[in-house]
């Protein structure tokens, strides 16, 4: 198929970016939108130019490198799918695609559609673990029994692979799907309660450094989520809040 | 080459006594640096997958200071991340006859008898306490219904005793040893560097003490200065261009130290997964995995009859078409003890046998079944008979038999039917093996130092545990019994004699060196204003070493490979081109130094594959094998690790040997018939 590519580019943090145009040809069904990417890059190599710059690493879907933002929609159009697991047969010969950056000001632009994500490693640095020792002295693992409820929904929180997808979706911008998967992961778990106080407020009170906005309930986060977190862990979060508020 | 048959030159320090007493004797005995000291030794760890950032963080926490690097832009995407299936433990909470011996014994065996027996047995003996570190870290396992760990099994064992969370056991553990990290980041404890690269080693007097690096968004070249550098970079099966590695997995901190006089040991041993998600196209730029743990209910199979096989190329037939008898469950036909659930390399090798033979069923007839229609009955049937519904009606059966297969492997189905637009649950998933992990690495004493004192490598990156195959669920267990359980005591041996020699001073000529040789490399390697990409020479790289270096190998083209490696890489540094600058964001670069050591790397590995005049684990040469097709050990003559030494560019290097003593193990033929 061929199409025709409007991609942001811009050289570094500071200067002034834009769209440029590419056109490109016989792409293949079964290509991934990376590898679409790819065979560009090399067609520009080929011609001397610059390649576009994006994150990419695992390309399966699960280290949450990837970003873009395609066609206006974090990740693509495919529901619960990373741009690596986006493959070139949802689009056809002939269309025009647009392929931008996540955008927040909490993601500076690092190189074209390469941002800097590093506010999520510090939010999850101000409190996201258990403040256990790693000297493997701890109470044999089935001493505690977890009912498998607790234990699923735990799990379905800890899917988040923090790609940031949540904030580039949000008009404001806000990281609380984000935040809100991590504490409602150990929420749900007994090992997770003893500083779940603590937890929440740092970890909030980071994000808000950070200067991601507010949630005001679009359900934006939710439904471009490539892992399908729900916005349950917000409600579970504003719930967590709260209570450390008036204990 | 004629092998050296000189003394191995440096002591593995294996300590004396019963096999179930050394690590105890070990940590009892060894030097300890004390806490008022550790505050003032800096540590490098380079990497951050769960061997890595486990050490980062427990290093940390006994009072070093670290200092932890990766190219990612964060720790918590390394590579362990994509592991799937589960963590091997020797828990025994199935009740199955499970133990530390038991589990030391199938990874003896299941690595064909090429791993060192003490550093296996130690592994073993800490898997227990890895789960319990892991549940206290508030890691979601799965459970059953009475709130307890369940397990599941894997290949080339006959006990459950695997430990997983869904297909994304590893992203769970990568999370967690990435939380007990941020904790100690927290604490000031461990300085985080990412998106750097590692480019070289600074070795003073005999010791490493530092490394330089690049920072990949601005290009800064920097000085890092250290009392002891640990390696935790994972393997190198990027260096066949298609595997199941991330797209930036690379040698390059291994392939520095090396250079620098570390070992590399059996580069060769690489394991080729058989469970993988067929190649599609030239475009192709990685491949899928397939957890294993889909061996636990998928039945592999190929048609009988070629006529079939003819018609399914041609998509006039399809393979829920092909009845019963019709088919060929050449793994359960080939060994009925262990059927579909062998180790890898002989299911790898089974899959290359019939597709060599005409029986793969896509159009490269690469691809052979892996159907779950069995397990959807029999797990339906269960259902509807613990449920109290209707047994006899078929519809429901299979309705209730893929709701148990969507709970246990529901994200890779989906993952496969996004990959390949066909349904798994309604037929059959297509597989070929891949290149997925790498036993060999850098060779390290029980302590996991390298040849170079000060310079530790754990996790992937270095040889010890896995011998010649490694088991399912066992590099998990093996990164994280590195970084928690091994390395942080056994440092303290090492660095108890460095308390006294004060912050490493980075203005040095040593440093400088490094430094100027790195700079020397990135401004050669811009010099071209046109030529090939790096892609370009990746991809030939790759292609030769899967033709002449991949599931099978024989004189002839392991010999061929070697010449063309060496030509490549003469063309690759003549004219390759990297466009941009040094100075800024520049991924090319980046890939540049990658690709050249692997180019170096490739080499080593097909010199390493000639020399091993065997066929063992995943190391097959055709030359050496059994009338049935199995592989050929020579214990008599290879029962040792392959230790190359580097002796200079463009020299040959140097073999060294260290014995494999087997005190606890009889060494028998592998055997899962």
């Amino acid at each position: 198929m061929d199409l025709l590519l409007k991609i942001w580019r811009q050289k570094n943090k500071t200067e002034k970016g834009g769209v440029q145009n590419y056109r490109i040809k016989n792409i293949e069904p079964d290509m991934s939108f990376l590898e679409m990417l790819d065979v560009l890059n090399q067609q520009l190599i080929n011609e001397g130019d610059d390649p576009i710059a994006f994150d990419h690493d695992c390309r399966e879907g699960i280290c949450g490198s990837c970003s873009l933002v395609i066609n206006g929609a974090p990740h693509g159009p495919d529901k619960g799918t990373t741009t690596c697991q986006l493959h070139m047969r949802k689009f056809k010969s002939g269309d025009t695609i647009y392929i931008e950056p996540f955008r927040s000001s909490s993601f500076p632009v690092i190189k074209d559609l390469v941002v800097d994500r590093s506010a999520f490693d510090r939010i999850q640095q101000a409190g996201g673990y258990v403040s256990i020792n790693t000297s493997g002295n701890t109470v044999d693992a089935n001493a505690t029994p977890i009912p498998k409820p607790d234990a699923d929904e735990a799990f379905k929180s800890a899917a988040c692979i923090g790609c940031g997808a949540c904030v580039a979706a949000c008009k404001n911008s806000s990281a609380m799907l984000f935040v809100g998967a991590k504490v409602s992961q150990y929420a749900h778990l007994p090992q997770g309660k003893v500083e779940r106080n603590e937890r929440v407020i740092n970890m909030v009170d980071q994000m808000d450094k950070e200067g991601f906005g507010s949630c005001t309930n679009t359900g934006a986060c939710e439904a471009h989520c490539p892992k399908d977190i729900s916005l349950d862990n917000i409600v579970r979060l504003n719930q967590e809040y709260l209570k450390s508020k008036i204990l | 080459m004629k092998p050296n048959d000189k003394k191995f030159p440096i002591p593995s320090k294996v300590p004396d006594g019963d096999i179930q007493n050394k690590w105890k004797k070990h940590k009892g005995t060894i030097k300890l640096v004390s806490p008022a000291n550790k505050r003032n030794i800096d540590i490098i760890v380079v990497g951050t997958g769960l061997a890595g950032a486990s050490a980062s963080a427990t290093l940390a926490e006994l009072g070093y200071n670290v200092k932890a690097f990766c190219f990612q832009d964060s720790p918590r995407r390394a590579h362990s991340i994509a592991a799937q299936g589960g963590i091997n433990a020797a828990k025994n909470y199935q009740g199955d006859g499970d133990s530390n011996y038991r589990l030391f014994y199938d990874t003896i065996k299941g690595g064909d008898y090429r791993s060192r027996e003490a550093n296996v047995y130690r592994l073993a003996e800490v898997s227990a306490n890895i789960i319990d570190q892991c549940v206290a870290q508030g890691v979601p396992f799965a459970r059953d219904y009475g709130g307890l760990l369940d397990n599941r099994s894997f290949g080339g064992v006959l006990v459950s005793r695997t430990f997983y969370a869904k297909g994304q056991t590893g992203q769970q553990l990568l999370l967690g040893a990435y939380s007990a990290l941020n904790r100690q980041i927290n604490r000031g404890k461990v300085k985080m560097y990412s998106r750097h690269e590692m480019m070289e080693l600074v070795v003073v007097e005999n010791k490493a003490r530092g490394i330089i690096t690049r920072n990949l968004v601005n290009g800064e070249i920097e000085r890092h200065g250290a009392h002891a550098v640990v390696i935790a970079s994972g393997g190198y099966g990027n260096v066949f261009y298609l595997s199941t590695n991330a797209m930036g997995s690379n040698v390059t901190a291994n392939w520095k130290i090396y250079k620098k006089g570390a070992f590399f040991a059996n580069p060769c041993f690489t394991q080729i997964h058989p469970t993988c998600i067929p190649v599609s196209g030239e475009h192709q730029s990685k491949l899928t995995l397939m957890s294993e743990s889909l061996r636990n209910d998928g039945r592999i199979w190929v048609p009988k009859h070629k006529k079939d096989v003819e018609k399914i190329r041609k998509k006039e037939l399809k393979p829920t078409e092909i009845a019963e008898q019709d088919r060929d469950y050449y793994l359960e036909r080939r060994y009925p003890a262990f059927g579909n659930l062998v180790p890898r390399d002989v299911a790898s090798r089974a899959a290359k046998e019939r597709c060599d033979a005409g029986y793969g069923v896509n159009q490269t007839g690469q691809a052979v079944y892996l159907d779950f229609t069995s397990a959807i009955y029999r797990y339906g049937k269960e259902k509807a008979i613990s449920t109290g519904q209707d047994t006899k009606n078929n519809e429901l059966i299979k309705k209730l038999g893929k709701e148990v297969i969507r709970a246990k492997y529901g994200n890779l189905f989906q993952m496969y039917e996004k990959i390949v637009d066909e349904n798994p649950y309604e037929t059959p998933m297509q597989i070929f093996p891949a290149v997925h992990y790498t036993m060999g690495g850098v060779w390290v004493d029980y302590n996991l130092m390298t040849a170079i004192p000060g310079c530790f490598a754990v996790g992937e990156a270095n040889f010890s545990d896995h011998g010649a195959n490694r088991l399912g669920a066992s590099a998990l267990m093996q990164g994280l019994a590195d970084g928690y359980f091994v390395l942080p005591y056994t440092i303290g041996d090492y660095l108890a004699d460095d308390i006294k020699t004060g912050q490493i001073d980075t203005n040095t000529k040593d440093f400088e060196e490094a430094e100027n040789k790195v700079r020397e490399f990135i401004s050669n390697i811009l010099s071209n204003d046109s030529g090939n990409s790096v892609d370009y020479y990746h991809k030939k790289l790759g292609k030769i070493m899967w033709n002449k270096c991949g599931m099978s190998r024989n004189e002839k083209d392991l010999k061929r490979a070697i010449e063309e490696i060496k030509n490549l890489r003469k063309d690759f540094y003549k004219n390759v081109f990297v466009p941009g600058k040094p100075n800024n964001y520049n991924e090319e670069l980046a890939k540049a130094g990658r690709v050249a050591d692997f180019l170096e790397l490739g080499e080593l590995f097909a010199i390493d594959a000639l020399e091993r005049q065997e066929s063992c684990g995943g190391h097959f040469r055709e030359e050496h094998q059994t009338p049935e097709g199995e592989a050929l050990r020579n214990d008599n003559e290879y029962t040792f690790v392959s230790c190359w030494e580097f002796q200079g560019k463009d020299k040959k290097p140097l073999l060294h040997k260290e014995e494999l003593i087997f005190d606890s193990i009889e060494l028998k033929s592998r055997s899962y018939k």
